[in-house]
């Protein structure tokens, strides 16, 4: 059918039965594409269910090193009778089709490679034992689009071992199958379609792992001494990583935890333990998603006013309300920069690979013990919960920053002079003492209500003025500590800006618009809030600035446009949310259409 | 051991009373709030904590502004309506060996806080809960709390058609290990109660029926004075003994009739058993005489239940004996040879 080959350029959508088991065959597939050294990214969209729901995994391989989710995947796999229709259609003409043989419903494509697999006789006749042999029929298609797509079955050993963790036994057992499924294709099927792998060296030195564990690692190489959360989809993870790693990472030479984790009652309690414990001096944070951040929302205006550290890390998801909970998008920005009420403006980092979020994961708590405020950390779901390509974790490139705090023998050369809100230094930022100093002058009574730079209660109209204004200056000092945005500039008239987890899909479209269309562009990764000079110096280079996300309303515009007012009627937006993350075809379609107006 | 230090009068560890004063009291005078207060200062005069090694919570309503009238030399957060527990909770992990002390309302514990005050007791913090109960919500100008029993009318309010919540009841069937009722006006036993919640290692809720003379002292409330003074059946009489002082006596107790419970601390609490057969170590007796005393329209109080030995919420987690908050970076992040191991585990 057809003519020229194409290699390591498509992408695989595999249709399957939520809680059937297919992760372990979907995760192996992706990581032997990584092992061979050609880069490939995985994206899980999972229904919000335990079991029973239609799932789909996307798998990309592309010898560009592009990881964006693309429209259409070239190769279908069909194991879930329910969506078998769909699935086939969406296979475009030339496409490649495998399909588990036992659903008999019309095909009736002529069009693209049609390749049934006896999914139920091969793992039936597998010599291994009964009670598993419907946990491993997933790995019929791993051995099938193996022997079809040119995986040497040494690297899908390899990619099963990885699954579980160099378990001898179940790498066998799920190898039984593979073995079987490649031997029935190389015996069975012609390959009539034109894709297929080939090693590359592309992957060295890659990490491929999820934002969610990075984060929780970072937190750790952070010194994280306190974590209080409340599960929810897409940060469990996150909490639950912590759990994973901090044991082995984190003992004293006699074997005593140097942290504790909480599972709270609710979120309300999660970030008020939290905040009690970074009050208290330890290096403190809780995960949630948009739900448990509404309900944060008292608390963190709390930790805003009376001036705490604490980390939280926002995994966005499809909201408003209990939304799409297993969809990714970035809905959550405006929310997260002025949550609490009355004026609040609150610092947010914003990491655009796992790599990121491990380093935010460590300097999340420099910052917030350095600004004595809460730090917040918006990654989504496609970030936290997908496969990424990635640098390898960098340790520490400096000194834990705990800020301005004073203890016994700092308080006995101040001889205990000192006030809790007194902007010493002029940079807004006060000292602070935590409980447990014994210094007869440490103590101080922290409140939400007004308060004078002593702490005391207060509603005198301009210390209370004066206060919030000190606390404002804070958010001016902060930029000075926050990570530098990105920058990739040839003097071009169109900037665009974007931030976390559409940063794939911006880039390869300016691939699209430069090559497609001869529409060359800038580009600024944000990587903090607020913004810093390097941001408005870049908005003023340019004529037009289009600001990528996945929300409705073009959230970061929205704040862009309150951060420079002056500059707002250059901005345009490219925004999307279905739940999906963005493609690049949909980003250098939106931008060309604006453009061509 | 009761009599009011005399400005030369110092406590075991050398400080004056005056060492655990707060701020001038801005409630309104008469408050049973205030009563309390000072309760909790003569009761860690007399146990001779360290002011520093105390940390004061509380949520928001009067009851809650009252720690900033006591013990001024103590950290102290004074952190959102109902969600006291939490920040307690937090805090408890940075240094195991302070003492704490919490002040909430009815209103800020039955009512908005209930969830996290029934989690706080379930997980067992150490720290002794106090609730100012006075049926009302008095900061925001006395509307109905949960703890006003069916029935009450106010001025302003109506007639409460609701059941009360109560609130010792609430601790015991979440497990408190130390559940314990007092009345703002009985100063000797609020006093002596204080004591034995803050020696006891676990969480120690003390529900103690606190009067607001603004808005809610309608003599058919049992949080009012003339109600409370008339209904309330005291379980024992207590005397708390701090382990580092000879046993005093007021006057003698009666061989037989004498209960003494051991504290973590080592100190003592000596219950004198008005009812013969009452153990406050026996769960389903404390149940019988909540439900008895709801009944007959008493107040019990008195210490109602306690259990010894449970561990305290932060025992669960194999701690370092010194205090976490006290870490330093070179012991609290991996050193580099395990982040390669780790980037390994990826590729
Ligand atoms: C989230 C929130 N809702 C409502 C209030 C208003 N509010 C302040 S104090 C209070 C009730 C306090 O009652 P209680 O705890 O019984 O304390 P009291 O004043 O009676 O001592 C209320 C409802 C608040 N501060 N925060
Ligand atoms: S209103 Fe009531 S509770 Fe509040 S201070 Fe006055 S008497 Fe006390
Ligand atoms: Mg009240």
């Amino acid at each position: 059918m057809s003519t020229q080959k194409i290699v390591n350029d498509f992408a695989i959508s595999i249709a399957t039965v939520n809680g059937s088991g297919s992760q372990t065959a979907n995760s192996t597939l992706l990581r032997a594409f990584f092992k061979m050294g050609i880069p490939a990214s995985g994206k899980n969209l999972f229904p919000s269910n335990i079991q029973g729901l239609p799932t789909w995994y996307l798998i990309r391989v592309s010898k560009d090193g592009f990881t964006a989710r693309k429209d259409v995947s070239e190769i279908g796999v069909a194991i879930n009778p329910a969506t078998f229709m769909q699935d086939l259609q969406a296979v475009p003409p030339g496409g490649a089709f495998f399909y588990a043989d036992d659903i008999r419903l019309p095909i009736g494509r002529s069009d693209i490679s049609l390749y049934p697999m006896p999914v139920k006789a091969i793992s039936r006749e597998a010599d291994i034992p009964a009670n598993l042999k419907e946990y491993v029929a997933n790995m019929v298609y791993v051995g099938v689009l193996a022997h079809m797509l040119g995986i040497p079955e040494s690297v899908i050993h390899e990619s099963v071992s990885y699954q579980f963790k160099g378990k001898e036994k179940a790498t066998e057992v799920n190898m039984i199958v593979v073995r079987a499924a490649m031997q029935w294709a190389a015996e069975n099927l012609t390959k009539t379609d034109p894709f297929a792998v080939e090693p590359m060296d592309k992957t060295k030195g890659l990490l491929m792992t999820d934002g969610n564990t990075a984060a929780a690692l970072g937190a750790i190489y952070g010194g994280l001494q306190f974590a209080a959360w409340y599960p929810i989809t897409p940060s469990s993870s996150l909490a639950e990583t912590l759990n994973q790693y901090l044991p082995k990472l984190r003992k004293t030479a006699d074997g005593k935890n140097t942290y504790a984790v909480l599972q709270a009652e609710d979120e309300l309690a999660a970030i008020g333990m939290a905040i009690g414990a970074g009050w208290a001096g330890l290096r403190s944070m809780t995960a949630t998603a948009g739900p448990g951040l509404s309900l944060m929302t008292e608390y963190a205006g709390l930790a805003y006013f009376a001036e705490v550290p604490v980390v939280v890390w926002d995994i966005q998801r499809s909201g408003p309300s209990t939304g799409l909970p297993t969809r990714t998008a970035q809905g959550d920005l405006t929310m997260v920069n002025f949550l609490s009420h009355g004026d609040t403006q609150h610092v947010i980092l914003l990491p655009g690979d796992p790599k990121e979020c491990f380093e935010f994961g460590w300097q999340a708590f420099d910052l917030a013990e350095r600004l004595q405020a809460p730090i917040f950390v918006l990654s989504d779901l496609d970030l936290g919960m997908n496969q990424w390509m990635s640098k390898p974790f960098e340790y520490p490139n400096r000194p834990m920053d705990r800020g301005k705090v004073l203890w016994e023998e700092d308080l006995e050369k101040l001889n205990g002079i000192w006030a809790r809100y007194k902007d010493v230094d002029g940079d807004g930022i006060p000292y602070r003492t935590v409980p447990g100093n014994l210094h007869p002058a440490a103590a101080w009574f922290a409140r939400g209500a007004g308060h004078d730079e002593t702490s005391r209660y207060s509603e005198d109209p301009q210390v209370w003025e004066s206060n919030l204004l000190r606390i404002k200056k804070k958010y001016e000092t902060a930029k000075q500590y926050l990570p530098a945005p990105v920058i990739d500039e040839s003097g071009q008239e169109i900037g665009l800006i974007a931030y976390g987890s559409v940063t794939p899909a911006v880039e390869e479209a300016r691939v699209l618009l430069a090559s497609q269309s001869g529409v060359r562009t800038d580009f600024l990764r944000l990587r903090a809030l607020p913004c810093t000079q390097e941001v408005h110096d870049f908005v003023q280079r340019h004529q037009r600035l289009y600001f990528v996300e996945a929300n409705r309303d073009g959230q970061l515009r929205q704040l862009a446009s309150i951060a420079m007012p002056g500059e707002a009627h250059k901005f345009r937006s490219a925004c999307h949310t279905d739940g999906l993350p963005l493609t690049a075809r949909w980003v250098a379609n939106t931008i060309l259409a604006q453009e061509e107006k | 051991m009761t009599t009011p230090a005399s400005p030369a009068q110092v406590n075991s560890i050398g400080l004056t009373k005056t060492d655990y004063r707060g701020l001038p009291s801005t409630l309104c005078p008469g408050c049973g709030h205030n009563s309390i207060a000072n309760q909790i200062i003569a009761a860690c005069y007399e146990m001779g904590l360290l002011p520093e090694k105390v940390v004061k919570f509380s949520g928001i309503g009067c009851s809650s502004k009252s720690p900033a009238y006591f013990l001024n030399r103590s950290f102290g957060f004074n952190g959102v309506h109902g969600r006291m527990p939490s920040l307690a909770t937090g805090a408890r992990f940075a240094d195991t060996s302070l003492e704490f002390i919490g002040v909430s309302g009815d209103g800020d514990t039955a009512s908005i806080g209930m969830g996290q005050f029934k989690h706080v007791v379930r997980r067992n913090a150490a720290m002794l809960y106090i609730v100012e109960n006075n049926g009302v919500y008095g900061l925001t100008k006395g509307q109905f709390s949960a703890t006003a029993e069916v029935g009450l009318a106010l001025k302003h309010q109506g007639t409460n058609p609701y059941m009360p919540v109560d609130i010792c009841m609430e601790a015991l069937v979440s497990n408190a290990t130390f559940v314990a009722r007092s009345f703002a006006g009985d100063s000797k036993q609020v006093r002596e109660l204080i004591k034995a919640g803050v020696a006891h290692n676990g969480i120690a809720v003390l529900d103690i029926i606190s009067p607001c003379v603004t808005f809610n002292n309608e003599e058919n409330s049992f949080h009012s004075y003339t109600w409370s003074k008339d209904h309330t059946e005291p379980l024992h009489e207590i005397a708390f003994v701090p382990k580092l002082k000879e046993i005093e006596f007021d006057d003698p107790f009666e061989e037989g009739e004498v209960r003494e419970v051991t504290m973590h601390d080592g100190s003592v609490v000596i219950l004198k058993k008005l009812e013969k057969d009452y153990d406050p170590t026996d769960r389903w007796q404390a149940l019988r005489v909540m439900e008895e005393a709801q009944r007959k329209n008493w107040l019990i109080t008195g210490l109602i239940y306690y259990e010894q030995g449970r561990p305290s919420l932060t025992d669960l987690y194999n701690l370092p004996e010194k205090p976490l908050n006290r870490f330093t970076e070179a012991e609290l992040r991996p050193a580099p040879e395990t982040l390669d191991s780790l980037n390994a585990l990826f590729t």
